[in-house]
């Protein structure tokens, strides 16, 4: 099913939460998010919106769920500049969730948040020994890279999604990310990996300053994947909320993948296989099984959303039979 | 290293006593757990519909009866028992809603709850499942195959060496009336192992002389205590903290990589000494386990392999398993496996993304061998000799000495009390002192039993 499902353009909540947020024209920049408790932080780069053609125009697509190409409008956010590491969502894993880890209780309450959890500690060693703590984290959920924003909402006070596809494709494109002629120099791809990821930030950024938007491991974004949603999609920051638990989009290939599909059109739906070697009944609302290539980015729209849309952008949960 | 196979088959007699079934033995290699059978006397025709029941209803429960309803459309849920009545009731309902009631015909009079629940829910059944934590898996075991009953057990099968004898004993009789016996060591279902010990035992990378194998995590769930839970309950919910119960994670986890050394090398080992504590994770809720191991296993042959598991966030991780023969080398993770010769370099490589899932294959296997006339299948006797290699281990880390295998087997560590005498009330086999803290063991001051 098909929901359009438009970003929220409301007056900020509460100023006193937004800090750095500001998105006037002088501190629409890049910064760096402190987490209170934790000894890292989080780079995060501006996109100034605009609208741009999404998908590929019908004689360049490789696939047909990549056209109509037509255009869209998004607005301003900022985006990590890195794929989440393992450092930076372990902290989310193994921490503490006492009300002093947190920002003001009552400063949650305004947005929406009354207790926060982690997730659940994987009973399997969820790197695959491709390294952890500045490699990106990987075999994640959906559902978990977004209880990760919710988490990170409740640290910084400042709400934290996923991108939608459309944002994701914007920097993308935006960044002129695939448009060079040595793909090689800003993605990890099968063909300059031993097949595995790499520490984030090692290849070339992109123009906005993005590192590994191609390749590495490719991303969550927060859509239902469809193959005709270009079809019907709405043109004013489009997203097509979530409803059912697959497949919902990946963006931006993989070590995995070879340098073809490290581009900023190829659209990827998950699928339950990606939880084949979880054991139980249900399976883990948490971890994949077998995505050691699937990881994600955080944004952080300028316009701040009431705390009634929060709750719609980091979704409830949907049992997994794995059928 | 110069392997003798004549003298490791001497060095390997003692142990013979607790091994009883000498037949397993060709020259010092251990044949494949499935065997062909003299006699079909439990052969079922295909349409016979099969009844099963399922002991201990957690994730891992509720995730092996979807296994062997997918295995087996002529297979029908009938009994389910676990100690809590929610857990059982959140199984009866995901595996309803999984299977939106077919296959899944169980009575409320035919779910069982509380101790002692596992003999009626047996009773109702023609093969069962045993998925408790580990502690309680020997007197499940033992009650099923004298009720005639084919097995699905968890790894590990024991936690002591009393629950040890109890499923070797066992395991003679399955034998006796042809019985089949899956344990959940996966990797002996998984294609990327299979491939991998089919070409070392034609002898690939020649003969095994040290290896080292890894389960180094962050750790696992922790259960906290609630208000008006008895301590017998608080110990049940948090049974991985609890050595009667889980056995340490040396045994619970790291089991499957130490079973992939006894499998590949062909032995079980003879002594086995080692170091460990815990640094990170000590918490009260964490109960008496440690959060790391290190041992040495020596094995018949004088193979050594180096042992690790750890359970500390923030620090390497890494689960697989690497063997040096005497020719060459081997990897093995997950669906992946790689054998290197040391003049050739790599001579066999397997990426198994598409193979079939292990946990499914085991189920695809046992009701197969049910009813089919050519194989019984019994991964029984291998179960008890890995899971006592852990053991065995744990019992090093634990003492600081080296242990050998036999001393082991002669300490009948027993842990696990009788589960038809337990209630939530009775005062549970290992006990927090005043502040809440529970006894860890202590090198160089624990004693083997």
């Amino acid at each position: 099913m098909l929901v359009g499902f438009s970003l929220a353009v409301q007056k900020v909540v509460a100023q006193e939460n937004l800090g750095s947020h500001d998105s006037s024209e002088s501190n629409f920049k890049p910064y760096t998010q402190n987490i209170k408790n934790q000894n890292f932080s989080i780079e995060m780069v501006p996109v100034k919106g605009g609208s741009f053609i999404i998908g590929s125009a019908k004689e360049d697509a490789k696939d047909p769920a990549e056209t109509p190409a037509h255009k869209v409008k998004v607005n301003d956010f900022w985006m990590s500049k890195y794929e989440i590491t393992w450092q930076q969502y372990d902290a989310f894993v193994f921490g503490e969730f006492g009300s002093e880890q947190f920002q003001a209780t009552e400063k949650l309450a305004a947005m929406g948040i009354d207790a926060v959890t982690g997730a659940t500690t994987p009973y399997v060693e969820m790197s695959f020994g491709m390294g952890k703590e500045t490699h990106p984290a990987v075999n994640v959920t959906h559902y978990a890279a977004m209880q990760y924003s919710r988490w990170m909402t409740a640290k910084t006070g400042v709400f934290h999604r996923l991108p939608t596809e459309a944002e994701w494709e914007y920097a993308c494109k935006k960044g002129q990310t695939d448009t060079l002629d040595d793909l090689s120099s800003v993605a990890w791809h099968s063909g300059n990996t031993q097949d595995k990821y790499a520490k984030v930030g090692q290849k070339a950024a992109n123009s906005l300053g993005l590192h590994d938007m191609l390749g590495n491991v490719s991303e969550w974004v927060m859509d239902q994947y469809s193959k005709d949603f270009y079809a019907n999609s709405p043109q004013d920051n489009p997203l097509n909320k979530p409803t059912k638990l697959y497949p919902r989009v990946v963006r931006g290939g993989s070590w995995k993948d070879d340098i073809t599909r490290q581009n900023c059109t190829s659209r990827q739906g998950s699928t339950s296989k990606w939880k084949k070697r979880d054991p139980q009944i249900p399976k883990s609302n948490w971890w994949l099984t077998n995505a050691p290539f699937v990881g994600f980015r955080l944004v952080v729209p300028t316009q701040q959303p009431t705390p009634e849309q929060m709750q719609e952008y980091w979704l409830k949960a949907i049992k997994d039979f794995g059928r | 290293m110069k392997k003798n196979k004549n003298s490791s088959v001497k060095n390997s007699m003692p142990r013979r006593e607790f091994i009883k079934n000498s037949s397993l033995f060709t020259g010092g290699l251990l044949m494949a757990s499935s065997f062909l059978s003299p006699a079909y006397a439990n052969k079922v025709k295909n349409d016979k519909k099969l009844k099963l029941a399922v002991i201990g209803c957690g994730g891992r429960g509720t995730g092996a009866v979807s296994q062997a309803l997918i295995a087996d459309k002529n297979v029908e849920l009938v009994a389910m028992a676990d100690a809590f009545e929610d857990r059982l009731t959140d199984s009866y309902n995901n595996l309803n809603e999984m299977f939106g009631g077919a296959q899944i015909n169980v009575k409320p009079t035919h779910k069982f709850v509380g101790f002692g629940s596992y003999k009626k829910a047996i009773d109702e059944a023609d093969v069962v499942i045993l998925a408790t934590p580990p502690g309680f898996r020997p007197q499940h075991f033992e009650y099923a195959v004298a009720q005639g009953k084919h097995v699905f057990m968890e790894k590990p099968v024991a936690t002591d060496v009393a629950g040890i004898k109890k499923v070797m004993a066992a395991t003679e009789v399955a034998k006796h009336k042809n019985l089949n016996v899956v344990v959940g060591l996966q990797r002996h279902y998984q294609r990327s192992y299979l491939e991998a010990y089919k070409r070392i035992k034609r002898g690939a990378i020649g003969d095994i002389v040290s290896g080292q194998v890894y389960w180094n995590s962050g750790g696992v769930w922790v259960r906290p205590r609630k208000d008006n839970m008895t301590e017998m309950e608080y110990q049940m919910r948090n049974w991985y903290y609890f050595n009667w119960l889980c056995g340490d994670h040396i045994l619970e986890q790291h089991i499957h990589n130490i079973d992939v050394a006894n499998w590949f090398i062909g032995e079980y080992p003879t002594t086995a000494q080692g170091m460990g504590g815990r640094e990170v994770r000590n918490g009260k809720d964490h109960g008496q386990i440690f959060d790391h191991h290190f041992v040495e296993f020596t094995y018949p042959s004088g193979a050594v392999i180096s042992s690790q598991c750890r359970h500390q966030p923030n620090c390497m991780n890494r689960v697989d398993e690497v063997f040096q023969g005497t020719e060459g080398s081997s990897y093995t993770k997950s669906n992946e496996s790689e054998l290197k010769s040391y003049k050739k370099g790599v001579i066999y490589k397997h990426q198994g993304e598409d193979d079939v899932n292990p946990y499914q294959q085991e189920h695809n296997r046992l009701f197969a061998a049910i009813r089919q006339e050519h194989e019984v299948i019994n991964d029984a006797d291998n179960g008890a000799k890995s899971t006592m290699t852990a053991i065995l281990g744990r019992m090093a880390t634990y003492t600081g000495k080296q242990v050998t295998w036999d001393e082991a087997m002669q300490s009948n560590l027993t842990l696990v009390p009788d589960e038809d005498s337990m209630t939530f009330d009775v005062k549970a086999p290992v006990m927090p002192d005043e502040q809440g803290n529970y006894p860890v063991p202590v090198p160089g001051k624990s004693k083997l039993a």
